[in-house]
C-alpha cells in the first residue's frame, strides 16, 4: 500500500535524505521517498503491518530530526 | 515569515545586540576586571551564544544521544566549542550568529520558492455551484459532485470538474492548464476542462468526471509527485554528501592531532584550524542546491502547459538526442482534406489555367455528387472541399463497392469514384498518379475524368517545431508511421525529418525505437512523441514518452512521462530549453558549492581562512545556490 504524508518543520535537505535512507531500511517498507521541496513523505509498505511500520517510521525520523512532525 | 522564523529572527537580533555590546566593551577596555578574567569573559560571551544557539546545542546533544554524530547541529556545536576552548570567544559567537542568520535566510528562501510553485499551481477549484431541482444553486465542495449532476459556472469562476456544456456560451481562459493565453470559446455540447476560468458568460455544465478523475486533480497530483522521481544529479549529490561529511570530519581530527605532534607547534592553532574544517563539513548547501533547481524547473515547465512527471524526466529532456514522432495526429492534424484535384483532360492537353480550374470544379462536383450519400471520411472530405450541398435528387442508385469505392447514377450518368482497383475492375483506362495520399479516381460513363488526392494536413507549427528542435540541439528527428511510403516520405521531406520509417505495424514501432536507441551515443536520450492512442508500449519503451493533446485521454497521461496539455509541438523545444537551464543551474550550484568549500578547506588547513570564511562557505554558499535556483521560477 502506498500512502502519502505531509511533513511539518522539515528544515534540512540533508536530514530528509538521511531519514529517507533510514526509513527504507525498516523491515516491511518496499519504498520510501521524502521530498524536501514538497514537504511530503511517500511510503510504500506492507498492508497488514502498515500502522506498526508507521510507528517505526516516526521513531527513526525523531532520531534524525526531532523537530519534524509527520501529519497523519 | 512563519511564526518559527519570526521567533528565530528575534533571537538573532537580541543575541546580535548583546554580542556587539560585549565586543565594544571589551575593545574599549572599560571593564578590565571582567574581560581580563578568562572565565568571566567566557561567561559573558556565552550569553549571546546561548540565546541564538540554544536549539543548535540541544540538537547536537540529541544527535549524539541517538548515535547520529554527523549532524549539522553537532558539527556547529563542536566547532564553536572548539573556538571557545582556544579562547576565540568572539569568533565562536559570531560563527553561531552567522550560521543562524544563514539558516533563517535559507528557510525563508526555500519557503518562498515553495510558495511560488504552489502559486503556479493555483488551479485547484475551491467550490462548485450545484444546480438543484428547484432551480436554485448550492455551493458544494468539488469532490462532492457526482457524474450527471449539473453545475453552474459564473463569470470569473474556475471550472471545478470536467464536463460538457449544456447551456450558455462563453470564452474560457485555459492558461493555467494549457499555457495557451488566447481564450477559447465554448458553447452547448462542447467539453470543458476543469481548472480553466470562465471568462464572461454563465454556463451550465453536466458533470462528466468526478473531481478526483478530472484533469485538474490529475495535474495537481502529478506535479506534487514529480519531486519523488529523483534525477541522477540529485541521487549523486545525496550519495556524495554521505561520504563528504565523515571525510571532512576525519580530516579535521587529523588536522587537530597530527601536525602539532609532527611539527611541535602549539595545539591551539591547529584546533582552531580543525574547527574551520568542522564548519565547512556541513553538507546541507550541497544537498539542497540540486532538488531546488529541479523543483523550479518542473514548475516552469508546467507554467508552459507541459507536465513533467519527475525530475529524472526533466533531466532526460535536457539530454535529448533523438526525437521520434508518430505521424498522424502528432505531426499532422489527423484530418483528411482534398489536397489536389487532377482532371484528366487538363493533364493530357495542357489546357490553360482558368479552363483547368473549371475542369477541377467540374471534377470535384462530379465526385461530390457521387459521394453525397456516403459518410466515409474520404467522402466527407470531398464534400467539404466542394463546399455546397449537392442536389441529392439528381443522385439515384448509389452502390458501395467494398474496398474499392462507389458507383452512382448522377443525372443519368454512371459515375465511378474509388481506388485503382475500382478502375481496373471496370476496365477503365486511367493514369495512375504518384502523389502522396489517398487517391480517388473518377470515371463517368466509362471515361476516365481524373483523380482527387486526399491527404492528412501537416500541423501549422510542425515544420517550425522540427527546426526549433534542431536548434535546441536534438541531433536526429525520426518519423514513424503505418502510412504508405509515398505519403510518409512527402510529409517527412516537407518537415525536414532526418529519417522516415513507413508502413509499420504498431508492434514494429517498439522494435524501431529500440533499434534507434542502439544507434545513439552513450548519454543521449530518446524521446517518443505520440497522441497517446495505441502508443502506450512505445511511450513506455522510449527514455522519455511524450503524450500530445491528451487532455481527455487518461491512458496517455498514465503511460507518458511528459504530457503536453495542448497540441502545440512548439512546447517540446520550449521544455527542452527549460530542462537545459535547470541542468545548468544544478551543475552551477554543485560546482560553486563544492568549489568554494574545497578552496576554504585548503585555505583553512594552511591557516589562511578563519571560521568566518568557513561560515560563508557553508550557509553563504547555500543561500547563493538558492538564489540561483530561484531564477528558474522566473524562467520564460
Amino acid at each position: 500500500m502506498k500512502k502519502k504524508f505531509e511533513l511539518e518543520d522539515l528544515d534540512c535537505a540533508n536530514c530528509a535524505a538521511k531519514m529517507e535512507a533510514a526509513i527504507k531500511k525498516i523491515d516491511g517498507v518496499n519504498d520510501a521517498v521524502m521530498s524536501f521541496m514538497a514537504q511530503k513523505l511517500t511510503i510504500d509498505a506492507d498492508d497488514d503491518r502498515f500502522d506498526e511500520i508507521m510507528q517505526e517510521v516516526v521513531k527513526v525520523c525523531k532520531k534524525v530530526e526531532p523537530d519534524m512532525t509527520i501529519l497523519m | 515569515m512563519t511564526k518559527k522564523q519570526k521567533r528565530e529572527r528575534k533571537k538573532i537580533l537580541i543575541a546580535g545586540g548583546i554580542f556587539v555590546l560585549l565586543a565594544l566593551i571589551e575593545h574599549l577596555g572599560v571593564l578590565p576586571a571582567v574581560f581580563d578574567n578568562r572565565l568571566l569573559k567566557l561567561l559573558c560571551y556565552l550569553i549571546p551564544y546561548l540565546v541564538v544557539g540554544r536549539d543548535v546545542v540541544k540538537g547536537a546533544v540529541h544527535g549524539v544521544l541517538s548515535a547520529n554524530p554527523f549532524d549539522e547541529a553537532f558539527l556547529m556545536t563542536l566547532a564553536t566549542f572548539g573556538a571557545f576552548a582556544v579562547g576565540e570567544d568572539t569568533e565562536a559567537v559570531a560563527v553561531m550568529l552567522f550560521y543562524s542568520v544563514g539558516e533563517l535566510f535559507q528557510d525563508v528562501a526555500v519557503g518562498k520558492s515553495r510558495k511560488s510553485i504552489k502559486a503556479l499551481m493555483e488551479i485547484a477549484p475551491e467550490y462548485a455551484n450545484l444546480l438543484l431541482e428547484d432551480g436554485s444553486t448550492k455551493t458544494v465542495d468539488p469532490s462532492e459532485l457526482k457524474i450527471g449532476d449539473t453545475i453552474v459556472i459564473k463569470a470569473g469562476e474556475k471550472v471545478p470538474v470536467d464536463g460538457i456544456v449544456t447551456d450558455g456560451t462563453s470564452m474560457i481562459d485555459t492558461k493555467a492548464i494549457t499555457g495557451e493565453s488566447v481564450p477559447r470559446s465554448v458553447r452547448k455540447d462542447e467539453a470543458i476542462i476543469s481548472g480553466c476560468i470562465n471568462g464572461e458568460g454563465l454556463l451550465r455544465v453536466r458533470v462528466e468526471k468526478a473531481y478526483e478523475d478530472s484533469t485538474v486533480a490529475k495535474i495537481l497530483d502529478m506535479v506534487e509527485n514529480a519531486s519523488e522521481k529523483k534525477s541522477r544529479t540529485e541521487n549523486f549529490i545525496t550519495r556524495f554528501a554521505r561520504y563528504y561529511t565523515p571525510v571532512v570530519v576525519i580530516g579535521a581530527l587529523i588536522l587537530a592531532v597530527v601536525p602539532p605532534i609532527v611539527t611541535g607547534t602549539g595545539f591551539m592553532m591547529w584546533i582552531q584550524r580543525a574547527c574551520t574544517f568542522l564548519v565547512i563539513s556541513c553538507p546541507c548547501a550541497l544537498v539542497l542546491s540540486v532538488p531546488l533547481s529541479f523543483f523550479g524547473g518542473i514548475g516552469a515547465a508546467s507554467r508552459q502547459g507541459v507536465l513533467v512527471k519527475g525530475s529524472n524526466y526533466l533531466e532526460a529532456l535536457g539530454e535529448m538526442e533523438t526525437l521520434v514522432s508518430d505521424k498522424t495526429g502528432t505531426l499532422t492534424k489527423g484530418e483528411f482534406r482534398v489536397t489536389s484535384i487532377l482532371p484528366a483532360s487538363g493533364e493530357k492537353t495542357g489546357e490553360k489555367a482558368e479552363q483547368s480550374a473549371a475542369n477541377k470544379d467540374a471534377l470535384l462536383e462530379t465526385a461530390a455528387y457521387a459521394e453525397s450519400f456516403s459518410d466515409h471520411p474520404i467522402a466527407l472530405s470531398i464534400l467539404e472541399a466542394y463546399g455546397r450541398k449537392p442536389d441529392t435528387a439528381k443522385v439515384t442508385d448509389t452502390m458501395n463497392v467494398s474496398g474499392q469505392g462507389i458507383i452512382a447514377q448522377v443525372d443519368g450518368h454512371t459515375v465511378l469514384a474509388g481506388n485503382d482497383k475500382l478502375m481496373q475492375e471496370n476496365k477503365i483506362a486511367f493514369t495512375e498518379t504518384d502523389q502522396a495520399g489517398t487517391v480517388v479516381y473518377i470515371a463517368e460513363d466509362g471515361t476516365y475524368r481524373g483523380c482527387i488526392v486526399i491527404s492528412d494536413v501537416i500541423k501549422d507549427e510542425a515544420k517550425q517545431a522540427i527546426a526549433a528542435l534542431k536548434a535546441a540541439g536534438v541531433k536526429r528527428t525520426v518519423m514513424l508511421t503505418g502510412d504508405r511510403k509515398e505519403a510518409a516520405d512527402a510529409v517527412g521531406k516537407e518537415l525536414g525529418m532526418d529519417l522516415v520509417c513507413s508502413e509499420l505495424l504498431p508492434a514494429d514501432k517498439v522494435g524501431k525505437v529500440e533499434a534507434l536507441q542502439q544507434e545513439m551515443s552513450g548519454h543521449g536520450k530518446l524521446a517518443f512523441v505520440g497522441d497517446g492512442i495505441n502508443d502506450a508500449p512505445v511511450l513506455a519503451r522510449a527514455d522519455i514518452g511524450i503524450a500530445m493533446g491528451s487532455m481527455g485521454s487518461d491512458a496517455a497521461i498514465e503511460a507518458a512521462d511528459v504530457v503536453i496539455m495542448d497540441d502545440d509541438l512548439m512546447r517540446i523545444p520550449g521544455v527542452i530549453r527549460v530542462a537545459r537551464k535547470t541542468l545548468r543551474i544544478a551543475r552551477e550550484n554543485i560546482v560553486f558549492a563544492l568549489g568554494v568549500k574545497l578552496v576554504v578547506l585548503a585555505l583553512g588547513a594552511l591557516g589562511l581562512a578563519n571560521m568566518w570564511a568557513a561560515v560563508f562557505a557553508d550557509v553563504g554558499v547555500s543561500v547563493i545556490c538558492i538564489l540561483n535556483s530561484m531564477r528558474m521560477l522566473r524562467a520564460k
